[in-house]
């Protein structure tokens, strides 16, 4: 089945489905189009599978920031598969497209379906947060604290930015906003002590989640991510198996720099899964496929806007779609 | 990392197009392909990069290239003149207003880093100009956006207005601009909150301010990793705004900072300082020529291309060529050319150096054994002045000296001599068939030659 028509029905027979691609609709492609009317716009604007059909998708897809080698491999991928099966129709061509697009994010992983968090039953679960300056760590942890607390679970949070001013007051904040503890020391002060406290306080208070937050940092500079590995490893040290999720928080605005993020993160602390915040805006974050493709890290979640409510769990194919969603609303 | 080889690739291009005599038009494609993969790898917007390539082309394939002597290094040149020109001169001047205090707005997306830059402008402001600025806190949303200015407030000495959040920023801004005249203070620093280009509400909310406040300078804080929507984000703030200049942050992290170019080529607006830290005393005065160097990752080529040129006398080249042609060449000319070479670095481009190589189809991608160049260098400076001037003297006596004097063998002085011969010949050939018109496109030129030194 081509992914168009996968989509579609999926859309068609699944209502909450339909509410997170009408979310993926107002955050990546600001449209109040329909879906199938885009497919079919889509696949009526382009009569010939020629060189301006690919050029056009290959400035779709590095507009949406997805890896400069990545589009240039996907093209000639493309080009010789429209070859090998001597396709001709833009129609046929639109679902190569599509399958492969899909390809580049699952790699040669089964699984079709997003990824969840990893979160441990009637246990407690860590969950570290990195990334660099300005990417939405803190805001994310105030996010995601609401929505697992309404999911019933007890959440704790730590501020493990203790260098940022006002950071700490920032995750009290949202502490207050969303009505869970968060565990602080004075500004300056040693952030693996804090995270340290943190989880204590977790085990005595027999908390599910434990979110901790860290101080934003570029991954050039050394002593800074030493110290990031010194906090996960006293989270490791306290409790087996932890951290459960190492979340490396990316902002979908950033271009090719975001792969040179995600492998430094990954040396340093082994990132289990990427938050791609700020897709509200209109830049694309495309440069995930790339992340994926090259370090097989899964996006997890989504941050839309700056309210408790605006994160979501990823979904690949709505994402994959709302990249080149300009080739079908443009003129 | 990705961007590694294509550095690598178009240093390559780079390389084999610096000491071409002649440039064609596929090595010009060739060429420009390679720095628009550059280009779009450091995140210089798409359009910007087409606009930017065309240029490139179109000034390559034109006279001045053609007719330059070193029409490869030329090319090279216009790129980076294309480059440093897109990317503006160096413009760091902030605004002084007649009637203080001056009023400066921090304007740009969530998490560009507006706030840390409002206190390091503060800070720069006092040391630099001995100025008195006052903070405002004038962002009411994110939480304990206001407790960070005053932290650095407190952490600069200096005073922060603030007033909660239950007030809008507006009024809060109009309150600030009363205190700083009050105390006189003489500059007022708004750190706005930020925001999303297409949330109308909130850049409405700028726009009140700036017509209640008329400010000096706005300033458009913009993170230097971002990525091809930077041109969207610019225009947008630009068009609204009318900002009168730009703050590029985190700067000191390993990007390419592509997003400078397309910033600066959307609105046209001089990027004025680049955040270095997250210290307040890093704020430091934009270069847009090494910024130009930077994006393009080749801050090494540039330097290597500069070096060409110093070191390679155009018109000594020329007379030289002169001279092959006149078939006077000798050995002396031979060495100093090989020199002149050396001085440059990688010996793999001396055959491109020597005018009127290339343009032997048989000496494509020869391999050059660096020892064998200084073996041949050996042979020659055992020669006499006189043997140099005119190699026919040299009998099998001389011959021999010359194969002790330079610790070669005396086969290896003849073929020397043999090929020096040769190449003289062909030189002259060559000439006669350029002169002779398109014929000589066709002629056998170059084919089963041999330089002494391959
Ligand atoms: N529009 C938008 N803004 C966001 C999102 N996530 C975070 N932000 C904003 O980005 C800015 C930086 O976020 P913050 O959590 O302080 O980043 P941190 O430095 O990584 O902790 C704040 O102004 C947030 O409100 C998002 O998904 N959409
Ligand atoms: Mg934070």
């Amino acid at each position: 089945m081509s992914f168009f028509k996968k989509l579609k029905e999926k859309f068609q027979t699944n209502q909450s489905n339909e509410e997170v691609s009408d979310k993926y609709k107002d955050g990546l492609s600001k449209t109040r189009k329909t879906f199938s009317e885009k497919i079919n716009d889509l696949v009526a604007r382009y009569r010939k599978v020629d060189e301006d059909f690919f050029e056009d998708l290959e400035e779709v897809l590095i507009a949406a920031d997805v890896g400069v080698s990545t589009v240039m491999d996907l093209i000639d991928e493309l080009k010789m598969e429209v070859k090998r099966r001597n396709i001709s129709d833009t129609k046929e061509v639109k679902s190569v497209i599509s399958e492969k697009l899909v390809d580049i994010y699952y790699g040669d992983s089964e699984e079709e379906s997003s990824v969840g968090l990893n979160m441990q039953e009637n246990e407690l679960t860590v969950i570290l947060f990195v990334g660099v300056n300005g990417v939405g760590k803190t805001t994310t942890i105030g996010k995601l604290a609401h929505q697992l607390k309404s999911e019933g679970k007890k959440v704790l949070l730590t501020a493990g930015d203790t260098f940022r001013a006002g950071a700490i007051e920032q995750l009290s904040e949202w502490g207050k906003r969303v009505e869970v503890d968060v565990i602080k020391h004075s500004e300056g002060s040693d952030p693996a002590a804090v995270i340290y406290d943190g989880i204590q306080a977790a085990k005595s208070r027999e908390a599910d989640v434990l979110l901790c937050d860290t101080a934003g940092r570029l991954q050039n500079k050394v002593n800074l991510m030493n110290e990031l590995s010194k906090v996960k490893r006293v989270i490791e040290r306290e409790i087996p198996n932890a951290p459960h999720e190492v979340l490396l928080v990316l902002d979908a605005t950033t271009g090719q720099n975001a792969l040179s993020q995600a492998k430094t993160f990954s040396e340093a602390t082994d990132v289990s899964g990427i938050v791609l915040t700020k897709l509200d805006g209109t830049a694309k974050g495309g440069i995930v496929l790339a992340i994926r493709n090259e370090l097989g890290i899964p996006v997890k979640l989504v941050g839309l806007g700056e309210k408790v409510t605006d994160l979501q769990t990823f979904d690949p194919q709505a994402f994959v779609y709302g990249l080149f969603a300009d080739m079908i609303d443009d003129e | 990392m990705a961007f590694e080889g294509l550095a690598d690739r178009l240093q390559n291009t780079i390389q084999k197009i610096k000491g071409k005599g002649k440039v064609t038009e596929q090595d010009v494609k060739e060429m420009t392909r390679e720095v628009r993969l550059a280009l779009l790898e450091a995140d210089v917007n798409f359009k910007v990069v087409k606009d930017f390539i065309k240029r490139v082309k179109e000034r390559a394939v034109g006279e001045e290239v053609m007719e330059s002597l070193t029409p490869g290094q030329q090319v090279i040149k216009i790129v980076k003149e294309e480059l440093s020109s897109l990317m503006g001169g160096d413009e760091s001047k902030i605004a002084v207003s007649d009637r203080p205090p001056t009023v400066i707005m921090m304007v740009g997306l969530q998490g560009a880093g507006k706030t840390t830059t409002t206190g390091k402008l503060a800070n720069l402001l006092r040391k630099k100009y001995n100025r008195k600025p006052l903070l405002v806190a004038a962002d009411i949303y994110r939480p304990a956006a206001i407790d960070q200015l005053e932290t650095l407030g407190k952490q600069l000495n200096m005073p922060v207005y603030s007033a909660g959040t239950d007030i809008s920023p507006v009024e809060i801004v109009n309150q600030a601009m009363a205190k700083a005249k009050e105390e006189h203070l003489d500059y007022v620093l708004i750190d706005t909150a930020g925001r999303l280009h297409i949330d109308g509400d909130l850049m409405d909310e700028l726009i009140q301010i700036k017509n209640n406040v008329s400010p000096d300078e706005i300033f458009l804080v913009v993170d230097a990793m971002t990525g091809q929507d930077a041109v969207n984000v610019a225009e947008s703030f630009n068009d609204q705004l009318d900002v009168s200049g730009v703050i590029l942050t985190k700067l000191d992290g390993d990007t390419r900072g592509g997003a400078a170019l397309s910033i600066k080529a959307v609105t046209d607006k001089p990027i004025k300082f680049a955040g270095m830290g997250e210290k307040l005393d890093q704020l430091e005065v934009f270069h847009p020529e090494r910024m130009a160097s930077r994006i393009l990752g080749m801050g090494d080529v540039l330097s290597l291309i500069e070096k060409a040129q110093e070191n390679v006398d155009e018109k000594r080249a020329k007379e030289l060529e002169e001279k092959m042609r006149s078939a006077s060449f000798t050995f002396d000319d031979f060495l100093e050319q090989m020199g002149q070479v050396r001085k440059m670095g990688p010996l793999d481009e001396l055959l491109d150096m020597i005018p009127g190589s290339n343009k032997m189809k048989g000496l494509k991608n020869v391999e050059i054994d660096e020892k064998q160049i200084s073996h041949v260098e050996a042979v020659i400076q055992s020669m006499t002045a006189k043997e140099r001037q005119d190699p026919s003297i040299i009998n099998a006596n001389r011959k021999k000296r010359i194969a002790k004097g330079s610790g070669r063998s005396v086969s290896e002085v003849n073929r020397l001599l043999k090929q020096f011969e040769e190449m003289k010949k062909m030189m002259k050939q060559m000439t006669n068939m350029q002169q002779g018109g398109k014929k000589g496109k066709k002629g056998k030129k170059g084919k089963g030659f041999n330089f002494p030194f391959m």
